[in-house]
């Protein structure tokens, strides 16, 4: 939002004070100034030029030569304006001086001397018109300096709306000038505005409200004998300067109070709207507002009508039909009220959104239509005496803001600000801003004004703010607070996730990934799986994403095939959010999953199985003291391999998943390629009790090292053999591992097992009979699984 | 006799000059100190001497003995020496220059942004907190004061899902739930990813990071916020920062503001980074609304409290210089590979 500090010194007088500064203090107490800028210094020596006569060019056909009284001498001056005339009074700009973004010298134009410039009012900055040269009223005095007669000069602001979005009393200059006021420390001026009583013996403007619950207030007056249209060049220059554009008087000063006191106006041609009611239409209809455009309006939108027909879009916009033109003669001006989220539903459901909407969405004061009526009227009347009211003030409030009022103490303000700011300073800044305070014992009680009672400000920590923006953060003392020793809380899930991905990036150099929380169905159909889900985003803009992932593997599947040809081996993985299914209240049963994915050369399969395995082992390992078991899952996933599929659990959970990608997916990325697929739910993992590695006294004595081969079956599988060990304790079996597994294309069906068994007591050294036969025990016992000892 | 004694000497000397190998030295020392060893010999010879002869020959011969068995222990551990020296020279030298072909694993750039903050704010005594990404409207909006048909709750801004619930707009959503875990007082951030709904652009994403922390305990004051705002912004950019507070509206809290820094990159003369402006819109701020704390179980009367949010997204691209923000969802390999540290 643009702001004039003309205007707003027509409010509070700011002479003498450093206006940067204090734009600076605005930014810090009230709102961003996104920038400011002294407009009119590009004009310089511009005064009032009378053109005693015009020739033609001697060498130009849209040139002419000028002769113009400048006041203090006769200049001349050669200009291609085509609205030159003999008499006409304009803008001169003398050399030396400066217009239209130019130092103005004498200096010879087609061959013809010209001694300074006659201007357009582009050129003065005053508007876009620059068809011509601007004409000066006939009385005004030749050689006048034109700043002396406009507002040329000023000093122009720019607010970022966003920071306005909570404060529906600064959408206007009236109540900036209440901030710069307060934050100057100078006086607010009253709002101008005439006595309206002095017409309540006229007639009413008959207004029904039929929706009593978006309108609050509607308040509106008749006028007649309108005489002027244009509005005064001084009102056109500060709209001009606000971003708005000059139409005509009537509609000029709508948008004129709409800048100045921040209530939206509309002015309605009163022989079409002479009576006005406020409600919905039953079916939608097309309705034709003042941009020309055709509009659908739904039920839903509140609209202005007169005798039922629709004449305004509520808040938003008025209609063609009934808009003021120069012919008008007399009209109706509506100044009123409605419900903010009815405006911006409106607005939204339109896809327009007008100056007028913009304001009423923030909750505007309905306290504002009656005096924004008085200020139009004083206006109007200033500029165009001979107007007639032909109503009286009609009002109809339909609802009201309670007047509020909130108590509290210096001693909330020292414990909330953490400083001690003085009662005279807290009660000062508080009646700069329009509260009312009085004092019940120690305690302030302050009265809310109507502006900031909306929704802004409703209880003691609003004050707090009001108090120390204007008091200014930037003096606070700054304390370290003051508290108790105590050991920090920690939450495991957070530390458990944060050990996975060191070990994961450090330890087997994967590379930490990040991806979407929803599928990306386009790229599963490329790789030939489905894009399934239990839980859908009902309003994505894009029909691919819109299914709330599952597992993990999906997302980092799609990843590998973005990443097809970075290189022959890599591991990725991601921390992240799934949502495998509902719970019985029906909310999300959102979980924390890790899912690692290995892609690597075919011919590696095993190898990189091996690996996937190893990193599960030493996250079970490492973080919880928890080997975990793996067995081939009962039904594979449809990516997944249909026989290489294990499921891991530890502790008779669930745990997650270790397999090998279904080879067709990896080949619709690369054929000579493999993957596999870790996937582990955290949660479950975390709810493993972390235990300690078991200790035990490292034994004085020797041990005895046996590898033994067996020969088995190619189904056997280890965890057999593990079995019949463990099914057969012995006291001086200290551990056991797998030496190798051989395979020899002659042996048919079966494999050479080589595993070594360590003998060790704690007491003594063993016999070797003792270890013969525990041996032996073992040589036997794996018969049980059909395995032949081959050599020991 | 002496004659013999002086020839074995004399042939000794001049055969234990021509070792150049252990194994010979051994057959050397064999050859004289041996069984059958000529020095040995020569004691053997002794026999047939009278007592006097024996005597003076005996003291001889025995010198002789000292003499060679010296010298062998002194050669023995300069040939020691020498083959040890052969034994480097003839080693492989390596070419250090070769790359290494081990692959360095990368965390992604959040990831590592996060964890400094997180080092930070743990020094600071705060926990860290994990909160989920599907959230219940109450968590997201009603529990942080954002009534219904406030405009942030528009579609346009949320992604809403067919079971009534929406992604997390903010990490505020997680207030309430930390509040009720905690209880006051309460120290805790809580990073976590976002969601919203709009057009994918070089700074726009759908997914992105913030974090979020909050300090509750009897007689938090704004003085406090400004001071653990400077404290913990000076750790993060490893200099001492400036901070100015400006109002700004959040619903979530009252007084808030918006927290700016002057430009740690230009020191606040204006350049690229703070668009020139020399301070940097970082961080909103301000004191938890009583209402938040009181649906979060925690009496407003009794205790106060600030909470701020940290865009770890934005801070992580201002890190590592990274302009298109689309690069952090790509999972692009080419870019992520490049995050090689701790």
């Amino acid at each position: 939002m643009f702001l004039s500090m003309n205007w707003i010194r027509d409010f509070v007088n700011l002479d003498g004070v450093d206006l940067e500064d204090l734009i600076h203090k605005f930014t810090l107490g009230t709102a961003e100034v996104e920038g400011f800028e002294y407009v009119g210094h590009q004009v310089q020596h511009v005064v009032v030029g009378q053109i005693l006569s015009v020739q033609e060019h001697p060498n130009s056909k849209k040139l002419h030569v000028l002769s113009v009284d400048g006041g203090d001498r006769t200049y001349q001056v050669v200009c291609g304006a085509p609205n030159v005339a003999e008499g006409l009074k304009v803008p001169f700009a003398k050399p030396g001086g400066m217009a239209g973004g130019m130092s103005i010298e004498a200096r010879t134009l087609a061959g013809v001397l010209s001694e300074g410039m006659c201007c357009s009012e582009k050129e003065l900055g005053i508007s876009d018109h620059h068809e011509g040269l601007m004409e000066l009223p006939q009385e005004t005095p030749v050689g006048t300096d034109m700043k002396e007669l406009y507002e040329i000069d000023d000093l122009i602001f720019e607010v970022d709306n966003k920071s306005l979005t909570n404060r529906p009393d600064l959408w206007g200059h009236y109540g900036i000038a209440r901030e710069i006021a307060a934050l100057a420390h100078r006086p607010l001026k009253p709002y101008p505005q005439v006595d309206l009583s002095v017409y309540d013996a006229l007639p009413e403007v008959p207004i029904t409200v039929q929706d009593t619950q978006l309108v609050y207030r509607y308040s509106a007056m008749a006028v007649e004998n309108i005489n002027v249209t244009q509005s005064p060049k001084n009102m056109q220059i500060r709209l001009y300067r606000c971003g708005m554009r000059g139409i005509n008087l009537l509609a000029d000063l709508t948008n004129y109070l709409m800048l100045e006191l921040g209530q939206p106006m509309h002015a309605f041609d009163y022989q079409r709207v002479s009576q006005i009611e406020v409600g919905h239409y039953e079916q939608p209809f097309t309705f034709e507002t003042l941009d020309g455009k055709e509009r659908t309006i739904q039920p839903e939108t509140l609209m202005i009508k007169s005798k039922d027909k629709p004449v305004a879009v509520a808040g938003i916009m008025g209609g063609l039909e009934s808009e003021i033109t120069d012919d008008t003669h007399s009209f109706l001006l509506e100044s009123a009220n409605f419900d903010a989220v009815s405006v911006r539903k409106s607005s939204a459901a339109l896809g327009l959104r007008t100056d007028a909407s913009m304001r009423y969405e923030k909750t505007l004061d309905p306290e504002m239509t009656v005096p924004a009526i008085a200020r139009y009227l004083q206006l109007l009347q200033e500029i165009d005496p001979g107007v007639t009211v032909i109503s009286r003030l009609s009002d109809c409030y339909v609802k009201q803001y309670p007047v509020r009022s909130i108590t509290f103490d210096k001693a909330y303000v020292d414990r909330i600000t953490g400083i001690d700011i003085s009662e005279q300073r807290i009660e000062r800044t508080l009646l700069d801003l329009g509260f009312t305070v009085s004092h019940e014992g120690k305690d302030f009680v302050v009265t809310v004004p109507s502006w900031r009672a909306t929704k802004d400000v409703s209880m003691k920590a609003d004050l707090i703010e009001e108090i120390t923006r204007i008091y200014g953060y930037d003096n606070f003392e700054l304390k370290t607070a003051n508290l108790a020793v105590r050991p920090q809380a920690y939450s495991p899930e957070h530390q458990l996730q944060s050990q996975i991905k060191t070990l994961l990036a450090y330890r087997f150099g994967a590379h930490e990934v990040h991806t979407y929380i929803w599928n990306d169905g386009k790229k599963l159909a490329e790789l030939g799986l489905k894009n399934e889900g239990c839980l859908h985003l009902v309003n994505s803009v894009s029909p691919d994403i819109e299914t709330i992932r599952m597992e993990m593997m999906p997302s980092l599947l799609c990843t590998a095939a973005k990443n097809k040809g970075y290189a022959a081996q890599y591991t990725i993985f991601e921390i992240g959010s799934v949502v495998p299914g509902l719970k019985e209240d029906g909310l999300a049963d959102e979980q924390r999953h890790l899912g690692v994915l290995l892609w690597g050369p075919r011919q590696e399969e095993e190898q990189l199985l091996m690996k996937a395995k190893s990193m599960a082992e030493a996250l079970g390992v490492l973080l919880r003291g928890s080997h975990f078991t793996y067995q081939n899952a009962a039904k594979a996933q449809p990516w997944q391999h249909p026989y290489n599929a294990f499921e891991i659990s530890a502790e008779g959970r669930k745990l997650g998943s270790l397999a090998v990608v279904h080879p067709s997916v990896c080949a619709k990325v690369d054929k000579k390629a493999t993957a596999i697929a870790l996937e582990l739910n955290l949660e479950a993992m975390c709810a493993l009790q972390r235990k300690l590695p078991n200790f035990e006294e490292p034994s004085r004595f020797p041990s005895v090292v046996n590898d033994v081969s067996f020969m088995v079956d190619e189904a056997t599988s280890y965890a057999l053999f593990e079995r019949v060990i463990q099914a057969h304790p012995c006291d001086v079996l200290a551990s056991y591992e797998l030496v190798s597994v051989y395979r020899d294309p002659q042996w048919q069906g079966k494999k050479s097992v080589t595993i070594r068994f360590v003998f060790c007591s704690a007491e003594r050294t063993l016999e070797s009979e003792e270890v013969a036969a525990a041996v032996n025990l073992y040589m036997d016992a794996m018969k049980e699984i059909g395995a032949e000892v081959t050599g020991a | 006799m002496k004659e013999q004694i002086e020839k074995v000497k004399q042939q000794f000397q001049s055969e234990i000059a021509q070792v150049s190998s252990m194994d010979a030295l051994e057959a050397m020392r064999v050859a004289y100190l041996g069984k059958k060893g000529s020095v040995t010999e020569l004691l053997k010879g002794l026999k047939s001497l009278s007592v006097d002869e024996k005597k003076e020959m005996g003291r001889y011969i025995n010198e002789l003995k000292a003499h060679v068995s010296e010298h062998i222990a002194e050669r023995g551990a300069q040939l020691k020496t020498e083959l040890e020296e052969a034994r480097l020279k003839a080693d492989k030298r390596y070419d250090i220059s070769l790359p290494c072909q081990e692959t360095m694993g990368t965390l992604h750039p959040i990831t590592i942004v996060q964890r400094e903050l997180e080092a930070i704010f743990s020094s600071m005594g705060f926990a860290v907190e994990d909160f989920s990404e599907v959230v219940t409207e109450y968590n997201n909006f009603e529990a942080v004061n954002i009534p219904k048909h406030h405009p942030a709750r528009d579609m346009q801004d949320t992604y809403y899902l067919d079971n009534g619930q929406v992604l997390k707009t903010h990490t505020s959503a997680a207030q309430n739930a930390i509040l009720r875990k905690y209880g006051a007082p309460c120290r805790a951030i809580f990073p976590g990813r976002c969601f919203r709904n709009e057009a994918l652009d070089a700074s726009h994403e759908t997914t992105f990071f913030q974090m979020e922390g909050m300090m509750v305990d009897e007689n938090i004051s704004i003085s406090n916020l400004i001071y653990f705002m400077e404290t913990m912004l000076s750790e993060v950019f490893k200099k001492e920062i400036t901070v100015r507070l400006r109002p700004g509206f959040f619903p979530f809290v009252e007084p808030g503001f918006e927290l700016d820094i002057q430009c740690p990159f230009c020191g606040g003369k204006g350049c690229a980074t703070c668009k020139h402006g020399g301070w940097i819109e970082l961080c909103p701020c301000g004191m938890i609304h009583p209402r938040v704390l009181e649906m979060g179980g925690v009496d407003p009367e009794r205790y106060t409290g600030f909470a701020f949010g940290l865009g770890l997204t934005r801070l992580a691209m201002m890190q590592f210089g990274i302009h298109d923000i689309r690069m952090l969802n790509s999972g692009n390999l080419k870019a992520l590979d490049q995050f090689v540290m701790m």
